[in-house]
């Protein structure tokens, strides 16, 4: 079963992604039993999806996460795709569910994530790290979990830092 | 100057061992190419024509004794024996060996260096005006701000995959001596008529493919608000910027597409719900920072030292260095000395070990120590008494870095072009030095007087040929070098985008046509008028005639070619 971090520890990943095809009816599409993870156009259209308790729903980067407000409360998982690892939208979109919607549930980074971003995604509110399947071996991810925090005092506020460095500490004159 | 705390140095230390990990890996065949380039351009490395290429990171263009004798260091230990400084007033290094950058990472953090996003689609190092807090005309001293947002802009974990690069500028200054109008943020700081600190701010500037001087997207945004505003920009450009097309990725593309009060409108929104937020800055992190950057401990000197006067007045070769490289203090009896790394045969911007190190010892003998780059590739000395003048300028001539040239055409700038630069469309260093060789005439020089010649050798324009009075362009015509020129570029308060004369020419016309640009403005100037004035006065058209009336054969060369 493919693995995935998640709050710094390696554990089995039992849900599966479902991504639109070109042409498909997100109204249409069939999403099968399991746990599911949905595009946001295919949550929005097919609203018996919220009642059936094991489909999540992901975000692409050019959607808008204040869409998913009315719902948040009760959303355990939110995964946030990023399409190549330099894309850096979903970090706003991550920083954006947490700090400015309060979102308080799983906050996935799907797609194509590498470790040597887990320290940036972390500060950014994502939780759950889940590099494509097949990334790195078991040994890797194990090793990455040791790794989640490259730099221990960052300068910036972020979701995990709630103050800037200058507030966070007494810095010398 | 900033000195690091523990927390600085620390971030510092931690970057050298995450990046010392990330090489092993790729070293061992862990990462791929694609996966490790985002990464080592995150810390200053290129894969260059003969080597990587390590870009070595100097805040706003300021350093340190201590970290100039490093940078000497490297270049004789790692390096040919020289560096090149660039025109974000980093340096440069041509030829070390990758496996041994991380060696050359942890050396640079033992004297508070590094290369951090000196590269890569991220916020590059912010750049201010050399003669920051000794500038008569300065209003507010840029660099407490610079150094604010260098922090803030260090691992900043939403901003480190931006749809393009990023780069920001800070003037504090009537003069804007930072070139802000051409960079993705220009600052300008200011106070408003409360008598309060605050910002001036243009977005959407920038050199490159698309030329575009920055819009004002405030007139004021008082100082606590700095970095929420600055992050309310980055975060409308990271969601919103282009992605699709590397062409049309800068911020200024979106900002055009846009339109600037729409763009201002969606930073507001995003800005609405942020400010005063956590980021806010307090006074005690403004002081804290500031505090390193107050007045070193000037003498109370007379206005003017006698002998220094009496040296002008008796040796004409000093006299006419003290004229273009020397410039007025705020403090009676000092002055700022500009030392020249334009010497013709040299490559613009280039210095060797020994220079370095000569360039430290000076530093500490003369200037309290410190050093500032020029984004127009030269070395300033910001705090030297009038008294020490002379022995300064028999060094620096020792040196081979006291060439009387500073503001004038061979004081040209340059990218590293064709001979170093992957990107690059044709060379750019062997024609400079050409068009340097046509002017060797220093009697010529200084006649001709203030001009400003910038030559890039791709449109990624490094060498800023937009702004400069002249400016020269590699292109590339059927895999051949070419190159175009503009006249009626500048930089600061009125920074405006050249225009191309026509055709482009082949390398060996060039200084002609340099030449015949000249000649077209001592034929037409006014008297103590500059180039760029009389270019201004007259447009192109006297220019094009003058060039390509009298090179028709040249012009129908190119026509076939
Ligand atoms: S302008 Fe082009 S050739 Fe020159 S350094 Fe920049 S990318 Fe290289």
């Amino acid at each position: 079963m493919p693995k995935l971090i998640k709050n710094g520890q390696l554990i089995d990943d039992a849900w599966q992604t479902l991504r639109l095809a070109e042409g498909d009816d997100p109204a249409g599409v069939n999403v099968p039993a399991g746990q599911w993870l949905v595009p946001l156009a295919v949550w929005q259209a097919q609203p018996a999806l919220a009642a059936r308790g094991d489909v999540a729903v992901w975000l692409a980067g050019d959607d808008e996460p204040a869409a998913l407000t009315a719902g948040l409360a009760t959303l355990a998982l939110i995964a946030v795709n990023f399409p190549a690892f330099t894309d850096g939208r979903g970090y706003s979109i991550g920083a954006l569910l947490r700090s400015r919607h309060g979102y308080r549930g799983e906050l996935r980074a799907i797609g194509d994530v590498l470790r040597d971003q887990f320290d940036y995604l972390t500060r950014c509110g994502f939780d759950a790290l889940a590099p494509a399947e097949g990334k790195y071996t078991d040994a890797q991810l194990e090793e990455a979990t040791r790794q989640l925090q490259d730099f221990s005092e960052p300068y910036q506020a972020s979701v995990k830092h709630a103050d800037p460095l200058f507030r966070r500490q007494r810095r010398a004159a | 100057m900033y000195r690091y705390d523990d927390y600085d140095q620390k971030l510092v230390d931690e970057r050298v061992a995450q990046f010392a990990d990330q090489t092993r890996r790729y070293l061992a065949g862990e990462l791929s190419d694609d996966e490790y380039r985002p990464l080592r351009l995150q810390n200053g490395i290129y894969i260059q024509k003969h080597a990587p290429m390590l870009r070595i990171a100097i805040p706003y263009g300021n350093l340190r004794a201590d970290q100039v004798r490093m940078l000497a260091h490297i270049a004789r230990t790692y390096d040919k024996g020289y560096g090149h400084f660039s025109t974000r007033q980093n340096i440069q290094f041509n030829w070390p060996a990758l496996e041994r950058i991380p060696e050359i990472l942890a050396k640079l953090a033992t004297v508070q260096m590094h290369a951090i996003q000196t590269s890569g689609n991220c916020i590059r190092n912010v750049t201010s005006d050399p003669f920051a807090g000794v500038a008569a005309d300065e209003i507010i001293d840029p660099r407490p701000w610079c150094e604010i947002l260098r922090q803030w802009s260090t691992f900043h974990p939403e901003f480190a995959h931006l749809p393009r690069k990023f780069k920001i500028a800070v003037n504090g200054a009537k003069d804007d001596r930072a070139v802000i109008r051409c960079h993705d943020i220009g600052a300008e700081v200011v106070k408003n008529a409360a008598g309060e600190t605050g910002f001036r701010v243009f977005v959407g500037g920038g050199l490159g493919r698309t030329p575009i001087v920055g819009e004002q997207i405030t007139d004021f945004i008082a100082w606590p608000h700095l970095l929420t505003y600055f992050e309310a920009i980055l975060r409308v450009y990271n969601r919103f910027g282009r992605r699709d097309n590397m062409y049309k990725a800068r911020i200024k593309i979106l900002v055009k597409a846009l339109g600037i009060d729409a763009f201002r409108a969606q930073v507001e929104a995003e800005w609405a719900h942020t400010k005063d937020g956590p980021a806010t800055l307090t006074e005690a992190e403004v002081q804290r920072v500031a505090a390193c950057f107050v007045d070193p401990d000037y003498a109370e000197l007379p206005a003017s030292d006698a002998a220094f006067e009496a040296a002008k007045a008796e040796n004409t070769p000093f006299a006419a260095w003290v004229r273009r490289n020397v410039r007025a203090h705020k403090r009676p009896g000092y002055a700022a000395v500009v030392a020249s790394l334009k010497k013709t045969g040299v490559a613009p911007g280039d210095i060797t070990d020994a220079q370095l190190d000569t360039v430290a010892e000076l530093a500490e003998r003369y200037s309290f120590g410190e050093v500032r780059v020029t984004h127009e590739q030269n070395l300033v000395f910001a705090d030297v008494r009038q008294s020490a003048l002379f022995a300064l300028w028999q060094a620096l001539r020792d040196a081979e870095l006291a060439t009387p040239n500073i503001g004038l055409l061979t004081d040209l700038i340059c990218c590293p072009g064709g001979d170093f630069c992957n990107l690059a469309n044709a060379r750019s260093i062997p024609i400079a030095e050409a068009v340097q060789r046509r002017f060797d005439d220093l009697d010529y020089l200084h006649d001709i007087g203030d001009i400003e010649l910038n030559f890039s050798g791709c449109m990624n324009a490094c060498g800023h040929h937009h702004v400069g009075h002249i400016g020269i362009l590699g292109v590339d015509k059927n895999g051949e070098e070419w190159y175009q020129i503009t006249v009626g570029g500048r930089q600061g308060n009125d920074a405006a985008i050249g225009k191309v004369i026509g055709r482009s020419f082949a390398a060996a016309e060039v200084p002609d046509v340099i030449e015949k640009l000249i000649a077209t403005y001592i034929e037409h100037r006014h008297a103590d008028e500059r180039f760029i004035d009389t270019a201004q006065r007259i447009g192109l058209d006297p220019f094009k005639l003058k060039v390509y009336g009298e090179t028709k054969t040249a012009a129908r060369k190119v026509a076939n070619a």
